[in-house]
């Protein structure tokens, strides 16, 4: 064996050993939580899947899916629920009272619900001004009728001044599963197109710029909107051949992508010249030295598509208001499962992995 | 981008790539050193190394500010910013690095008030808009960052701000590159040499490594077309015979540096007798703390620092990868105990570390050779 091939097969032999390592369930053993639990990445994962998925699993949650499914007498229902504590609560092209409802919904909508109503929980401060409340409330109003759903129960607490910051809201949604629809992680094969359903990383570059931490001004407003509409109109074009899809909030494109290839058991090639970004995203990322494929989104989501309904998907999604920078973005492969690859614009290639760390204030 | 895509252009890549192919002797293999951590990021970005002949390796070099700190320095920023009334302000990627007593971010989750900053001004911002509290800024990086540091501390000073101070760990670039070039299981070729620290310093401080240890060094620019450029520049010096300081990065470098940011790193700090280095241990005249001048702003005089030396984990070849002795994957825990998500070593922590990029690299290979 020449010296070259000794070191080849002895890094084979670790690249192997760290596949394995990875590839085992994850552990918690965190003595403390960080802001890395809550943000989306490889930490949350691990809380997820190392704490509460051994305790609560029931098969829907171990899917891991933005929404579980039960049947009722022979209907498919979705049903979701989020906390929303974003600061600041208003920022350019949205505020937490809109979010909390789209944020809801669109998990129902990317799990092939169509969303029918919501319940609406308020943790307040003792302390926060009535108008600011009323603006919030009148947020979530539009919101909902904009989504065409209600709020049919609710609930609310006041905390000590200083417990929590201003509001926070959560709520739960229920949809009804779109007899079209038959999403899975596991109908995802080799061959399949990625799409996403327009620019993205506004959401997050918007909040953090109104934190005014940075200096940094630029013309971005969050992206929130409900999808429904999106996926209404992707189900009535290509209906069966759209595989699956995820909102990608927190932890971006990229989480999503990660999830999805290890949830699915494939890898997954991104061509990063074709992810469309914003010229103020871009510009706002590179100074702070994020990447966009991280950062939050509350408006777009990312579908697989059977390679031969991609091209009817994309018009399909680029017909409907606020999706008409929709693109293919990618493709599904087989080996090795469980990798992100991105082709890089310059020509190189290198792997995306799932966020780790918090990169981020509070967005979401 | 204006002025920023021009050095990302894909066909330009091509054409340099194809330029290296005809510069190498086929059999020869060559070892290239990438002295800064930003090299090595922008090389894992772009899928830089992707674009070189199989006889070509880059090996990653000690520049990354982040993963020079010994795990006793961090011990010591914590202990600080667990003093009470303390605001403990710092980049983001030193939050996450382990001491012997945990991260930055965990004090942060036990109450310790830990707030990462862009910039030392920030820093200074907080401590004029909390009187009442002391504001800390954990101050890390090579001359690259050093004169902001200063120009703060010039501004604290200026304005009579009492509630704001440093803990220094600036460090300076040319003792390292002496030391990593002075051990004798050293192989290189040539440097890649780092960029931002020379618009500081300029290109005359590195005269010494083509002079007395006979490798080409070309400081470059941290766009994927510089990096790339400037292993076409090295790889023709090794063909042509020649041996010097060559100067990718003209754009920003001038050859004498930047007198203003000299004159005030050299009013700010001065050189401490000995600093440790992760991995590399301690090296004469290598690391700055504040002159008297500014010792009323001076963390270590201010505070009770424990200042125990905590020796790097036994497993833990951090100082070896540093070198460029060994690949990060040679090392025991590589990947397997040493994480990004759970780090043992500081190679392993910042992106610009050469652990955490290989980490991925490493993965990336297997798949390429599935593909072959």
């Amino acid at each position: 064996m020449t010296a070259d091939s000794l070191t080849a097969s002895r890094q084979r032999a670790a690249l192997e050993l760290i596949e394995r390592v990875r590839a085992k369930p994850l552990r918690f053993r965190d003595p403390k939580l960080t802001m890395a639990h809550g943000a989306g990445g490889k930490a949350s994962q691990t809380l997820i899947e190392g704490l509460f998925m051994p305790l609560l699993g029931s098969d829907s949650l171990r899917e891991l899916g933005d929404a579980g499914s039960l049947r009722v007498d022979g209907v498919g229902l979705a049903l979701t629920t989020d906390s929303f504590v974003v600061k600041p609560i208003r920022f350019p092209g949205g505020s937490i009272g809109e979010l909390a409802v789209n944020g809801t919904v669109n998990d129902l909508a990317v799990s092939g619900a169509r969303p029918l109503a919501l319940t609406l929980s308020l943790v307040l401060e003792e302390g926060l001004a009535t108008d600011e409340l009323r603006a919030e409330i009148e947020a979530i109003a539009e919101a909902a009728e904009a989504a065409q759903v209600h709020v049919v129960a609710g609930d609310t607490k006041v905390v000590e001044r200083g417990h929590c910051d201003s509001m926070y809201v959560c709520t739960t949604g229920i949809g009804q599963i779109d007899p079209r629809a038959s999403l899975s992680p596991a109908s995802v094969r080799p061959g399949d197109k990625i799409l996403v359903s327009g620019s993205i990383g506004e959401h997050g570059t918007a909040v953090m710029l109104a934190r005014g931490e940075f200096e940094l001004e630029a013309q971005v407003e969050s992206d929130t909107r409900p999808l429904w509409p999106a996926v209404d109109a992707l189900l009535e074009t290509v209906g069966g051949s759209l595989r699956c899809m995820r909102d990608a909030t927190r932890g971006g494109v990229a989480s999503v992508l990660n999830e999805l290839a290890r949830a699915s058991g494939v890898s997954v090639l991104v061509r990063e010249a074709e992810v469309p970004i914003e010229p103020a995203v871009n510009g706002a990322c590179e100074i702070l030295g994020i990447d966009p494929m991280y950062v939050a989104n509350e408006g777009a989501f990312v579908a697989f598509v059977a390679p031969e309904a991609a091209e009817d998907a994309l018009g399909a999604l680029r017909s409907v208001s606020g999706c008409e920078r929709a693109a293919e973005i990618g493709s599904v492969g087989a080996d090795p499962p469980g990798l992100v690859l991105v082709q890089t614009a310059f020509g190189g290639r290198r792997v995306m992995d799932m966020l780790v760390g918090d990169p981020l204030p509070r967005i979401c | 981008m204006k002025y920023v895509d021009e050095y990302r252009d894909a066909e330009l890549g091509q054409a340099l790539a194809t330029q290296i192919v005809a510069t190498v002797e086929p059999g020869r293999h060559y070892k290239v050193m990438e002295v800064c951590g930003g090299h090595t990021h922008t090389i894992y970005k772009y899928g830089v190394d992707d674009l070189l002949p199989e006889n070509v390796e880059l090996v990653h070099g000690p520049g990354c500010p982040v993963c020079v700190i010994p795990m006793g320095r961090v011990d010591d920023g914590i202990a600080v910013a667990l003093e009470p009334n303390v605001i403990f302000t710092c980049f983001g990627d030193m939050m996450r690095v382990p001491g012997g007593n945990g991260t930055l971010l965990e004090a942060k989750a036990s109450g310790a008030d830990v707030r990462m900053v862009y910039s030392p001004l920030d820093a200074l911002r907080i401590a004029r808009e909390n009187p009442d509290r002391d504001v800390v800024f954990f101050a890390v990086g090579f001359e690259t960052t050093a004169p902001s540091t200063a120009l703060t501390l010039m501004r604290a000073k200026a304005e009579g701000i009492r509630n704001f101070s440093v803990f220094c760990n600036h460090v300076t670039i040319v003792p390292p590159l002496r030391a990593l070039l002075d051990s004798p299981d050293l192989r290189l070729d040539g440097f890649v040499g780092p960029g931002h620290v020379s618009t500081v310093v300029g290109a005359r401080p590195f005269e010494f490594i083509p002079s007395a240890y006979g490798r080409p060094i070309v400081i470059s620019g941290f766009e994927p077309l510089d990096v790339l450029q400037s292993v076409h520049m090295i790889l023709r010096q090794l063909a042509e015979g020649r041996c010097e300081v060559e100067n990718q990065y003209s754009r920003v470098v001038p050859y004498d540096g930047n007198p203003a940011a000299l004159r005030v790193l050299a009013e700010v700090f001065e050189l401490r007798p000995h600093f440790e280095w992760r991995g590399l241990g301690f090296i004469s005249s290598s690391g700055l703390r504040l002159s008297d001048a500014y010792a009323e702003f001076d963390t270590e005089l201010r505070y009770s620092i424990p200042g125990v030396r905590v020796a790097d984990p036994k497993a833990c070849q951090c100082g070896e990868v540093l070198k460029g002795v060994i690949k990060p994957w040679e090392c025991k825990v590589f990947g397997t105990a040493c994480t990004p998500e759970r780090p043992i070593g500081t190679c392993m922590v910042s992106s610009e570390g050469a652990c955490a990029a290989y980490y991925n690299f490493g993965r990336f290979e297997r798949e390429r050779e599935a593909v072959r």
